[in-house]
């Protein structure tokens, strides 16, 4: 019992003639000696929750106690009202739920940390904006959901998911492999699919650093919400027609890790480098502490 | 390694905006109110570190003060919680030690407990002290928490009691103020003990407290 690593997930797919939603639900069973069937209510939960911080995050304009942030979800909204988006319904939709789920986490809503709350966004806003575009049901993504937590989960076994420990490689950056594994599910790719869209958005987010101004989840986190999720299809994309990662995911986890020991604390989740050491990002940590005190 | 839960990655549903600065808050304060266990009528908390700094725009103080009021991490009102609290005495205030976590903190309750704890990532956390002794407790397991005179036979008497119920015993740490003085002992659970086993606890001589304390959701 126990998948610690992608070639053991595959290898279970392959002998069990399962796909990776099976095996996650199973394994999550065992694990917590429930049936599959409670798994999946759990899963379910979770994303009623993602539905409702979405819907909750479409119709607000308020903004972050920093008052920085939070009404650039209805910018698009509007925008897309006089004009659609060059790349159609779907680029338009997952672009706003995300940046709808990740603004309601600034101003303290409800969300689902998926697999951190900076990076709350990116997983629910194509799983939900692809499902509607495309009918597909809720059962299906249940399935892809879990899908991205397994794909998840594999990689935390690896290295610990926070901006403090490996940058945002592994937040955001593993919140688009998810996707895009579940994306791939849901869209009825294999499990070599699923692995290889999560190994192209993986590879393409190394060294991704997290250097958000003056500590806070909002800038640059909010709007890179909306970049990944769009990172994730790409990858998803590519893997559906067959492109494969050359360098093989397993091996790309531990890149990430090491990449992440390498990177300065300066840029680690610490607001001592990078955007948040900006002319501009110092004046607004100014700007901020002389409001709070 | 330790096979971990899938919604270690999907979760917690919670109030934004940060699993370590908001939701790990909220679960700090919980704790603190699971094992102090009586009503809350005066808190002082104090933050050091990251949650000093960058706790304001985290809505981190909020999330500590909701905690220990009983809010569940998802709660819609926390962002409101300054204006809905009336009758709690509280106050805060922000230290940098960079002997601590950068995310640290401690609770003052009522004059009479101390407790420190920190958030260690992604929501989890640990509380570390409880008026000035170690402890390692991070919510996942239910807990039994005990001070006593140091004196030789007291980790087998509370263990054979437990031992009796057929109760698991997850991982069992002590410590103690000198050789002889007052020490503490927190046994984690894979089953919470019942109150007739607490209550035999209690009688055990030389033992001056106990608390049962639940593991969090």
């Amino acid at each position: 019992m126990g998948i610690f690593s992608f070639a053991e997930l595959i290898s279970a797919c392959k002998k069990q003639n399962k796909k990776i939603y099976e095996i996650a639900q199973e394994e999550e069973a065992i694990l917590s000696e429930v049936d599959t069937e409670v798994v999946r209510l759990k899963t379910l939960e979770n994303l009623t929750a993602m539905k409702d911080a979405i819907k909750n995050g479409l119709k607000s304009t308020e903004k972050s106690i920093s008052n920085w942030c939070g009404d650039d979800c209805v910018k698009l909204s509007e925008r897309y009202k006089k004009r659609h988006a060059l790349f159609g319904n779907v680029f338009e939709k997952i672009t706003t739920y995300a940046l709808a789920t990740a603004e309601e986490n600034l101003r303290m809503g409800r969300i689902v940390a998926c697999p951190t709350a900076g990076s709350c966004g990116i997983v629910p806003s194509v799983i939900i904006a692809v499902a509607e575009e495309e009918k597909i049901n809720e059962t299906e993504q249940i399935n892809g959901l879990l899908t991205a937590g397994m794909i998840g989960l594999i990689v935390s076994n690896k290295v610990q998911l926070a901006g403090a420990v490996a940058g945002c490689q592994a937040e955001c950056g593993v919140a688009s492999a998810m996707t895009a594994g579940a994306l791939t599910e849901m869209l009825g790719g294999g499990a070599n699919e699923v692995i290889q869209a999560s190994a192209l958005a993986l590879k393409n987010i190394l060294g991704l650093t997290c250097d958000p101004v003056c500590g806070l989840v909002e800038v640059p986190c909010i709007k890179r919400n909306a970049f990944l999720a769009i990172h994730a299809v790409t990858a998803s994309e590519l893997a559906l027609c067959g492109v494969e990662s050359k360098i093989p995911i397993d091996e790309i986890v531990d890149t990430l890790k090491i990449t992440g020991q390498l990177m300065s604390p300066l840029l680690k989740e610490t607001s001592q480098g990078g955007l948040a050491k900006t002319k501009t990002g110092v004046e607004l940590e100014k700007l901020l502490f002389n409001k709070c005190s | 390694m330790e096979q971990k839960s899938i919604f270690s990655v999907i979760s917690p549903i919670m109030a934004g905006p940060s699993s370590s600065h908001t939701a790990g808050a909220v679960r700090l304060g919980l704790m603190a109110r699971n094992i102090y266990g009586k009503e809350v009528k005066k808190i002082k908390f104090i933050l050091y570190n990251s949650f000093a700094t960058t706790g304001f725009g985290h809505g981190t103080d909020k999330g500590l003060l909701a905690g220990i009021l009983g809010y569940s991490v998802d709660d819609a009102d926390i962002k409101n919680i300054f204006n809905i609290v009336k009758d709690v005495d509280y106050s805060f205030e922000y230290l940098q030690d960079i002997s601590r976590h950068p995310n640290s903190v401690d609770f003052i309750i009522n004059n009479e407990m101390t407790i420190s704890g920190d958030s260690v990532g992604a929501g989890e956390i640990r509380i570390n002290n409880i008026n000035g002794f170690s402890a390692n407790i991070d919510g996942s397991y239910d807990t039994l928490i005990l001070s006593y005179k140091d004196k030789p036979g007291m980790i087998s008497t509370v263990s054979s009691l437990i031992q009796k119920q057929k109760i698991n015993i997850a991982s069992l740490h002590c410590d103690r103020a000198s050789k002889g003085g007052t020490a503490t002992m927190y046994v984690a659970l894979d089953i919470p003990i019942g109150d007739e086993v607490l209550e035999k606890v209690r009688q055990i001589k030389d033992v001056f407290y106990t608390a049962n304390i639940r593991k969090l959701k």
